[in-house]
């Protein structure tokens, strides 16, 4: 039987180092155009990291928390004053850095979490996306001085090599995504994994069975601002390609939130699916607004019935799969398998059947 | 009573010393004091609302009482908590389950190994050696227990989705995964019929008698009390008012009046 949660094992990882090198070799080869890197795939990766991020400390650890772009905001800002202030570092140096700076007001932040839960908790956490923002906004320090409001991003330079096109972008996120994604699933479907849904399931239990919830709840809110840190300082430079405080607002964290929901809560694969689906569905909405009505439809209008198509999808959801879109695929995955192989049988079978014909 | 077993009944692992919990203005528990001997099996019987499981919660550190303290292998615990308790070798089952419901039977044993689990986060995601080799053992282990429960089949099944009986079998499986030296089993056989009780018990007995692990469990089915255990304390509103092998306290006064009621 197979378990309605999703546990990873080493075959998922094999199948994910698959899409991965599929990513890497063959879309560079087939997609040539550039809005898909600079519209699609590139932030479609990288609000897939922040999602995986807020799986972690959401779905997983079950901290219903509200602020991943703040801790993106963290990130990309601490990232723009490392490649500024300490050039030694590098590229992935000043990365790495801004996703632990990122931590530490992951930690900070999920401290509350030890006190209260629920949707108390997550007016608690909402506090890091205004604290963070606002803090970036009145200290000209953090954004060099810089009278303007909105500042561009540094060339992305690793080992003197410029990696300005959209396609060199574009490899490095796969890069940085696939191996944060399998440390994702190491963690998860290892002994940190079981420790964090533990304290989901039933915290008192987890307790006596040793678990310590203090350790394992600010654990789990480090690791996910580390991710939604990354994730932001990627945002920054390779989409955006500008730094403004303004884009890391709290509809940024709804969208992650709703990312993670309708992806499906507990899952990694659904990071992706999710992100997809809410980056991807605005612009097939626009596209039939434009070629089936011809533009008869005002674009303010299809952008509040993207809206209310969200919300329909988001309370649907909730009801009736809480595990989301991943657990569909699955399903779908688990309905057509037996489909495919009673076909290869038929057809083996009809062409034994006309061989001795001949 | 088993005879001939393999660990003997040695010196008390276990002392409860004038323990009192109220809630408000509620008395819980009234300066009671009782002790668990080594390799022995303890039960703690009384009415409803006698006090048992608030008795297992404050041993185990989920209530603070007021006055009283509660030694373990010999040393008083300073500061009681679950955790604590845990580490100290000191594992316990729930009245009313407390599994982790979206995970599988096989994760939620592999939680209760958890104090057998010694890599950090960073070594987990980066699939250490040290942390697959960890891993083995305690899946290994796992394995164990489960083919002792005889729950083979359902391991990969969410908890949430078995029967009621198959969920008291997961949870006593988990405690028992943490090794422990005492169990602490608040109503394992709560709620089940006749043959799923005698599983029960003849894995208790099983455990007790294979691992020496000392048990300590309420029950409310007298019969299967006086069946499997070495002593039995009797608690009625909150204070002790029996304690011997099942016998004395079946001839006790006191104990026959508090169950059957009695005339005043």
């Amino acid at each position: 039987m197979k378990p309605v949660f999703m546990t990873y094992t080493k075959n998922d990882i094999i199948n994910f180092c698959v899409l991965m090198v599929l990513g890497l070799v063959i879309i560079p080869t087939f997609i040539k155009t550039e809005y898909w890197y600079t519209s699609i795939l590139i932030p479609w990766l990288c609000l897939a990291l922040a999602t995986i991020g807020q799986q972690i400390v959401m779905g997983y650890t079950g901290q219903l928390a509200l602020g991943a772009a703040g801790f993106m905001a963290a990130g990309a800002f601490a990232c723009f004053n490392l490649i500024l202030r300490v050039p030694e570092l590098g590229f992935f140096g000043s990365l790495i850095v801004s996703g632990l700076i990122a931590a530490a007001f992951g930690i900070l932040f999920g401290l509350p979490s030890l006190k209260v839960r629920g949707i108390y908790l997550m007016v608690a956490t909402l506090a890091s996306q205004f604290f963070i923002v606002w803090m970036i906004d009145k200290f000209g320090w953090f954004k060099n001085y810089d009278s303007s409001g909105i500042i561009t991003a540094q060339d992305i330079v690793i080992l003197g090599v410029p990696f300005t096109t959209p396609l060199a972008m574009y490899l490095i996120i796969v890069f940085v995504v696939t191996i944060l994604t399998l440390l994702a699933m190491n963690m998860a479907r290892g002994s940190t994994g079981r420790n964090w849904m533990a304290v989901r399931d039933m915290d008192i239990a987890a307790e006596s069975m040793g678990v310590s919830l203090l350790r394992t709840k600010v654990q789990a809110f480090a690791i996910s601002a580390f991710y939604c840190g990354v994730a932001g300082a990627l945002f920054a430079f390779t989409y955006l390609k500008s730094l403004e405080p303004v884009a890391f607002d709290i509809k940024l964290s709804f969208k992650i939130l709703f990312m993670c929901i309708l992806g499906g809560l507990g899952t990694i694969n659904g990071a992706y699916i999710g992100a997809a689906f809410i980056l991807l569905f605005p612009v097939l909405l626009n596209s039939v607004g434009n070629n089936v009505f011809h533009g008869a439809i005002d674009a303010t209008i299809i952008s509040s019935i993207e809206q209310v198509i969200f919300g329909l999808l988001m309370i649907v959801f909730m009801i009736y799969e809480p595990l989301g879109m991943a657990k569909l695929w699955e399903t779908i995955k688990q309905n057509i398998r037996p489909k495919l192989t009673s076909l290869n049988i038929k057809i083996l079978k009809s062409s034994k059947v006309k061989n001795p014909k001949k | 009573m088993v005879q001939n077993r393999k660990f003997k009944i040695g010196n008390p692992i276990l002392e409860v010393n004038d323990i009192s919990l109220s809630f408000g203005g509620v008395k819980a528990i009234t300066d009671t004091s009782f002790n668990v001997l080594e390799h022995e099996v303890r039960a703690i019987i009384g009415p409803n609302g006698a006090g048992k499981s608030s008795m297992l919660n404050c041993i185990n550190g989920i209530y603070k009482p007021q006055k009283g303290t509660v030694s373990f292998k010999g040393k008083v615990v300073p500061q009681i908590t679950p955790n604590i308790m845990a580490q100290m070798g000191l594992s316990r089952t729930f009245q009313n389950l407390a599994l982790f419901k979206r995970m599988s039977v096989l994760d939620n044993i592999l939680v209760g190994r958890k104090l057998h689990t010694n890599t950090n986060f960073l070594e987990v995601a980066l699939q250490l050696p040290k942390v697959k080799k960890e891993e083995k053992n305690n899946r290994d282990r796992s394995e164990e227990i489960i083919s002792f429960l005889e729950i083979e089949d359902i391991k990969d099944t969410p908890v949430g989705k078995l029967p009621y009986g198959l969920q008291k079998k997961v949870e006593l499986g988990r405690a028992l995964a943490t090794d422990s030296s005492v169990l602490l089993l608040d109503e394992p056989m709560a709620g089940m019929n006749v043959e799923e009780k005698r599983d029960m018990c003849r894995f208790i007995l099983k455990v007790n008698d294979e691992i020496g692990t000392t048990m300590v469990l309420i029950e409310h089915d007298m019969g299967v009390v006086m069946d499997i255990s070495d002593r039995v304390v009797v608690l009625d509103y909150g204070k002790v008012i029996g304690d011997g092998t099942p016998d004395e306290v079946r001839s006790n006064k006191k104990v026959i009046d508090a169950y059957l009621g009695v005339e005043h």
